[in-house]
């Protein structure tokens, strides 16, 4: 097993290979995104019963939850990446952090919009300095933070470790962050899916949120790959494998 | 003279011969904090209210301020190089220049404070809490805003960058610290706040200059 991984690990080190690879998984990520797209959102917008006191505005958690919980795994992984680019200096993990910033700060954007439109009718206000609202707020100016020191850097090298160390020093303050906001303030509902205890929801609202959760974690890793392949080509452009591919793709289209 | 007290020494007699370089933060210091009763309500209850909180704010503001310059000069006159040549440790460098930083910025807003707090008609009993929140507090300012100094260094323009960098890793201080002086303003126990700062404290010190040291030589590299 360990020895697979590290196998694993130094292949990934491989545009190349990371390309080949994914290439395959390409058509099953979209299956896949569409397939729970579909149902989990049907099943949660039409089917599940409506909430007995929030009503029918409650479902726009199927879209809220997951992405709240995306940006916040996204922050997470862009950090792994960057601490991966500064130690083992892989490019490959550079590349993945830094195409990553721009998808958690959307998905982070998604969850304040969804939750401003879900606080208007239920709260009666778009927005209120609540302690789980404001750290979502500082996460989204946290991935500003990267997504800006990256660009100011005049090389890509130097842009990818500043970002790193940012990055990194961002994730020991997440936590900080978090309680300290929450010690501050809080009207936000307490989390109802806890890994450690029993989901306080009624099944028939639960599995389409959970089918929303997984398939948007699917979702989540197409968009990486997508753009970390675009970001492989435009690194690698010189390289004798992608021009080939790309001679490839030109006689296939002629 | 090793070089950890020879750099310390000159870069406090540099801020000495130069006074401009901690006199201006301070004034800007007075400045934001004068601003709030022109724009908001200059009636005294209002203004006892708010005070610990614009304070902490100005004193937050004025910190940026000042971090732009700090590895600036020592990046670009090749001091940074000779660090590194010295084979010392570049933590003790960060350390060093965190320290002199909050000499310099920290140290004189926290003795300034109180005729802040006078002017925005602080409550009495808060007095302490602002003066030992700021003692706690700025260090730990000085050590966060540190590393971001030290990640823009080399570039352009990098103060207003700066400030997106470091504002959000800010919060925690703000919050804790402003908590802190509104206690002690409306005569509550705020032993707890003070706590929680010094453990933010602990943390910048044994955490920040790594990530410093690791920003600083990404400007040699160049």
């Amino acid at each position: 097993m360990w020895q697979w991984l590290k196998t694993l690990y130094h292949r990934l080190g491989s545009p190349k290979w990371f390309y080949d690879l994914t290439s395959r998984w390409i058509p099953w990520l979209i299956g896949f995104s569409v397939l729970g797209g579909v149902v989990g959102l049907v099943w949660g917008l039409a089917f599940a019963p409506a909430d007995y006191q929030q009503g029918n505005s409650f479902r726009i958690i199927y879209i809220h939850v997951p992405a709240a919980l995306i940006s916040q795994s996204a922050y997470i992984m862009m950090a792994i990446a960057g601490a991966v680019f500064m130690i083992w200096r892989m490019k490959m993990a550079a590349w993945v952090a830094r195409v990553i910033a721009p998808i958690g700060a959307s998905f982070c954007l998604i969850a304040l919009l969804t939750g401003a439109i879900w606080g208007q009718p239920t709260w009666g206000t778009w927005w209120v300095w609540d302690a789980r609202l404001t750290s979502m707020l500082l996460l989204l100016f946290l991935f500003f933070g990267v997504m800006a020191l990256q660009q100011a850097m005049e090389t890509d090298e130097a842009g990818h470790k500043a970002s790193a160390i940012l990055a990194l020093v961002g994730l020991v303050n997440i936590p900080i962050i978090k309680y300290s906001v929450e010690w501050w303030n809080t009207l936000h509902q307490p989390a109802t899916l806890k890994l450690t205890e029993k989901p306080s929801m009624h099944p028939d609202m639960l599995y389409p949120l959970l089918i929303m959760i997984v398939t948007t974690y699917v979702f989540f890793a197409l968009l990486v790959i997508l753009r970390t392949r675009n970001e492989i080509l435009w690194h690698e452009r010189k390289r004798t494998w992608v021009k080939q591919l790309l001679e490839k793709r030109w006689n296939s289209a002629a | 003279m090793s070089l950890v007290t020879a750099t310390l020494r000159r870069d406090l007699l540099l801020a000495a011969r130069n006074p401009g370089e901690w006199l201006n933060p301070l004034m800007f210091f007075l400045m934001v904090a004068a601003l709030f009763p022109l724009a908001v309500d200059p009636d005294p209850k209002f203004l006892s209210k708010i005070a610990g909180g614009v304070i902490w704010v100005a004193a937050l503001l004025a910190t940026l301020l000042s971090l732009d310059a700090l590895y600036k000069t020592d990046v670009d006159d090749g001091t940074l190089e000779q660090w590194l040549a010295s084979g010392e440790s570049l933590y003790a460098l960060a350390l060093v220049k965190a320290l002199v930083h909050w000499c310099i910025s920290g140290l004189p807003l926290t003795l300034m404070a109180p005729l802040l707090g006078l002017m925005l008609h602080l409550p009495d009993s808060a007095y302490w809490a602002l003066i030992v929140s700021l003692a706690v507090g700025t260090p730990v300012l000085s050590l966060l805003g540190a590393v971001g100094a030290a990640l823009t260094a080399g570039v352009r323009s990098g103060g207003l960058l700066l400030t997106l960098l470091i504002l959000p890793l800010y919060v925690p201080v703000l919050i804790f610290a402003a908590s802190a002086v509104y206690h002690a303003s409306i005569g509550m126990d705020y032993n707890g706040q003070i706590g929680f700062l010094g453990a933010l404290l602990a943390l910048a010190v044994c955490l920040t200059p790594f990530a410093s040291a690791a920003a600083l030589k990404l400007n040699l590299s160049r």
